[in-house]
Order: structure tokens, then sequence, then C-alpha cells
């Protein structure tokens, strides 16, 4: 069974929010549109966003990290905003895992966005139905793209690469090697939703360096108390010193 | 959560509804094992049938205005198997067309012996009909509790005691306006209704200072920690992605102080157990119908800031997400 999520890399993830303006710009044009902002210009702006960048900082001052936190729906596996919907417009799809909305089902009651314990759905004030990430699934199967290009838009426009997509429960993926090799962990593990989407945690890269890396015990010239032969001594080329 | 309105109204008024039909279901439920011993006219039925429809319907208005799209509601009957918030749209009009039939029953006179019990006791062709709709008060009462209940993760909702104060806070507002109903149209069920009335609300004060209590002591869970899955005890939200709020701060959180929370609960406590207590016990004695009137209104005030802070006090995991724009 195909389960596609996004892994987010926080070690390398900036916070330039361009995975969110990609997000907006093909959801409010594609067939999740249009995702209406309000006030956009002037006092109290808002509107419908699937994906956000928070920023939170870690420690206390002088010894703090700033971690930039992308939130999007996870998909989870098992999603407490399915069983819940009145209507049966929120679903999540067999063959990827994919947890949707039918615009065309929806109540707009908002009991889902309740049982979602990570603030994942927003109201479509405009349409007063129920949106979330969809994955981006109006292009990752859209064959008239080129097969790079069939991806979420958030995981295109990020400029370091911090968002990966694929199948997690392919063990072979590219996203089920970074979940393995690097820490991928889940987020609120304690509700047992088993998100999709897997965070890798910062790391720090450390040198680790051992006395034998300093001294060369491999040296082919083997003795490094060498003395510099003198003019009349023989040459490096024929002596016999080594 | 940020109390709706519309849930508020809704939740409140279905309770008075349902518990006025159980008062007239009790009433002759009490006449027919001849427990009290006047009998009342159809027509006292019929009317008091209106009365809970009129509440249940109003109820139902109500709910109306919490959808975004109200002309789909008849879709929320499909997801029965899974969804408490079906159950409920199923229950509601179950429950409301057998009390219209207990009405109508009533209104027409179209009742009959079913089974001779004793010489003097029977189950006529209306009790039956209205026991039928007191199962299926209590099953709407279960569905509308479990809405909040089941929601795990709202840990001020998720215990058994939500739906036992849905059930004994609606029956006990529903048996109060009863009162005013008896004090009104038949004196001799002043004593019935209103003793009822006052034994269910000390009943749901005991279990909503037992919610209070619950609630007061609550560990959450879910912790900065475990939302962005970093291990330190120092985290600060510096940025929330959203400068002007979005739709997770306006609906998750209820915006006003905590003092004006800590009013709202001792408004309630006041409002909805101590003054009815008081008033339905001077009531009784002094027999004065003006007091029911008061016992009842002070009361669905009182309910009106319980259910609102009933919505306020729930702390949803999400608004770790969002504690400094």
């Amino acid at each position: 069974m195909t389960q596609l999520a996004l892994v987010i890399d926080l070690n390398v993830c900036v916070g330039c929010s361009a995975c969110v303006t990609s997000c907006k710009e093909w959801n409010t044009s594609g067939e999740a549109g249009p995702m209406t902002d309000y006030n956009a210009y002037s006092r109290d702006p808002t509107g419908t966003f699937f994906n956000r960048v928070q920023t939170f900082e870690i420690g206390e001052f002088p010894n703090t990290q700033t971690v930039h936190f992308p939130k999007s729906c996870l998909h989870c596996e098992d999603p407490p905003c399915v069983p819940v919907c009145p209507t049966g417009a929120s679903y999540k799809r067999e063959e990827d895992g994919i947890v949707l909305v039918d615009y065309d089902k929806c109540v707009g009651c908002k009991y889902c966005s309740w049982a979602c314990p990570y603030g994942a759905r927003e109201i479509d004030e405009n349409q007063r139905v129920m949106k979330k990430c969809t994955l981006c699934v109006d292009r990752i199967y859209d064959t008239s793209l080129p097969e790079a290009r069939r991806k979420p838009s958030c995981a295109l426009a990020c400029p370091t690469g911090a968002r990966l997509f694929g199948d997690v429960h392919d063990e072979s993926s590219e996203v089920s090697n970074a979940i393995r090799d690097e820490g991928g962990y889940q987020l609120m593990p304690e509700w047992g939703t088993n998100p999709a989407n897997h965070y890798l945690p910062r790391r720090k890269q450390r040198v680790q360096i051992q006395e034998e890396d300093l001294k060369r015990i491999d040296n082919p010239l083997k003795d490094e108390n060498f003395t510099k032969p003198g003019a009349d001594d023989a040459t490096l080329e024929d002596s016999s010193w080594i | 959560m940020h109390p709706a309105f519309s849930v508020i109204f809704l939740t409140t008024l279905l309770g008075i509804g349902q518990g006025f039909f159980l008062a007239l279901v009790t009433a002759q439920a009490y006449i027919a094992v001849n427990l009290v011993p006047v009998n009342q006219p159809d027509r006292f039925y019929a009317i008091g049938t209106l009365i809970s429809l009129a509440f249940l319907g109003a109820g139902l208005f109500a709910s109306f205005f919490h959808l975004g799209r109200p002309e789909r509601a008849w879709r929320t009957v499909t997801q029965w198997r899974t969804s408490w918030l079906s159950r409920e749209v199923i229950a509601l009009p179950a429950f409301m067309s057998f009390v219209a039939l207990y009405g109508a029953t009533h209104y027409f006179q179209l009742d009959f012996t079913l089974i001779q019990i004793t010489e003097t006791a029977s189950l006529s062709l209306t009790l039956a009909l209205g026991l039928v709709g007191a199962f299926l008060c209590f099953t709407l009462f279960i569905c509308t509790g479990m809405i909040y209940a089941c929601i795990k993760f709202l840990q001020e909702w998720a215990t058994p005691l939500t739906v036992i104060n849905f059930t004994l806070l609606g029956s006990a507002s529903g048996f109060s306006v009863a009162s005013v109903y008896a004090a009104l149209q038949a004196p001799e069920l002043i004593n019935l209704f209103a003793g009822w009335a006052i034994t269910l609300t000390a009943f749901a004060a005991l279990t909503r200072l037992l919610s209070l209590y619950r609630n007061a002591r609550l560990k959450p869970k879910s912790t900065v920690k475990s939302a962005i899955g970093v291990r330190h005890s120092k985290i600060r939200q510096m940025a929330q992605g959203a400068m002007g709020g979005s739709y997770n701060t306006r609906e998750y959180f209820h915006g006003q102080s905590l003092n004006v929370v800590q009013l709202v609960k001792w408004m309630f406590l006041l409002l909805v157990f101590v003054a009815p207590l008081i008033l339905l016990s001077t009531a009784i004695i002094i027999k004065l119908s003006l007091l029911f009137m008061l016992a009842a209104g002070l009361q669905y005030l009182g309910l009106l800031a319980e259910r609102w802070f009933f919505f306020a006090q729930a702390n949803h995991p999400q608004n770790i997400y969002y504690q400094r724009a």
C-alpha cells in the first residue's frame, strides 16, 4: 500500500516561506481554489493557507537555536478528522493515503478541524467549506508534466531541498531512507494518529579528531623526525634511508 | 475553543425540549400507576408536546447557523457508522417525530389500553409512545454528549462526565420549565415536576462540580516538545506563519481573559444550581408561579454561561502552535 508523504528536514529549512507562497499560488488557481484572502493589504490580513512556516527559538540567550518549522497537513495513517465527518466529505484515499475533502459534499460544520490535534485544517470563509493540504493531488499524477515536476509545489519550490516527497511505505524510497538514516520522527505521537509526514531533526555535524588523525602513523616516510640530507649527501632519489 | 453561539443555543434549547418531554412522560407514567391521583386531560399533553417541539425546533434552527453550507445538511445523515454528529442528526428528528406522534395521539384522543398491568394500572398507547420517545430522548442526549466526549485530545471533554452532564443539565432545565407549565396549567403536578427539577439540578451540580474538579487537575498530554519534536525545556515561539491571525487563532481561542472565564464559571454555578434550588424549593412551599418562572429563566441564562464555559475551557492541542504571533 502506498502512503505518499512529505519528509521535512528541519536541519536544512531556512524559513524563507517559498513553500508557503508556491503552495498558495498553485492551490488557489487549482481545483482547491480560490483560497480567498481578506484585508490582504490592510490591518489584520487573513486568508486560507494549507502550509505555513513557523519559527521557534530553542534555549536561552546566548545559547539559542532558531528552528524554522513548516506546518501542513500530516496525512495521518489513522486520521482522527475522517471518521467524525457527518457527510463523508472528509476521506482518506485508499490508493495513496492522501487525506482529502470533497468540497461539494462538505457542509462546513468545522467538526473535522476540531478533531485534528495539529490544527491542519482551515475553513474557506468565502466558499464556506473546510479545506486542507492535498499534497497537490492535482499535479503529482499529471502526465502532461515532465516526470520530475510531478511533485507537490512546496517541495519543488524549496530552494534548500528541505522537503522530500515520496512513498513512506516503500522501504527503499528516498523518504524512507531519510526517515531511517536521519532520525525522522512524527509530531505528537501521543495521540496515535500515526502521521505520514515526518520531520528530520536538527543535526550538528561534529568531526571526531583522534590522536592518529593528527600524527601520521601511516606516513609513507615512516620516520617523521628525519633530518634533511646535506648538500653532499645522497639525494632523496638515490638514497636508501627510507 | 471559541464558543459558538449557534452551538450554545442548539445544545441548551435541545436540552430543555428533551427534559420537558421527559417531564410529560413522567407525569403520565406516574398517573398510569396511580402515584399522582389526578388525571390530566389530553389537552395538557398535547399543548405540552407543542412546547417541547418549540424548544427542539428552536435548537434545530440554531444549529443551521453553525453550518457553512446549510443547504447540504441532508448529507449529514450518511456517516452514522463512524460519526456521532451524524448519529445526532438522525436521533434528533427520530425523537422529534415520536414527540409529535405522542402529542398527536393525545390531541386526537387515539388512546386505548395496550396492557392491563393490574386492576388500576395500565399501559396505554400514548404512554407506550411516550416511553419510546423517552428512550430516543436519552439516545439523543448520548449522541450530543459523545460529539464532544469522543475527541480524545480535547482532554476536558474526553470523559463520560460530558455525556452525564449534558443529560442531567438538559433534563433539569426541562423539568424546571415543566414546573412553570404545571404552575400555570396543572397545579397538582407542581410537586412532581419541581421535585424532579430539584433532584436533577442537585445531581447535575454534583457531576458538573466533579468535572470542574477533574478538569482543574488535567495535565496536558501534548507539549511544545512533542508538538515540534525538539527535546528542550525552553522553547519560545517567534512566528506563527501569519501576522494577522488565522482560522487557527480564531476558532480555537476564546480570546477572553482568565478573569472573565472565572467570572462566567461562578456565574453559571450560581444561576444553574444555587438560585434554582433555592427558588424551586421556596416556590413549592408558597406555590407562586412567578418564582417558577424566575427559577427556569435564571437556570436557562446560567446554562448559556455553562455552555460558554464548557467550550472556553477546552484547550485544543493545536494552540501549542499558536502561542505568539
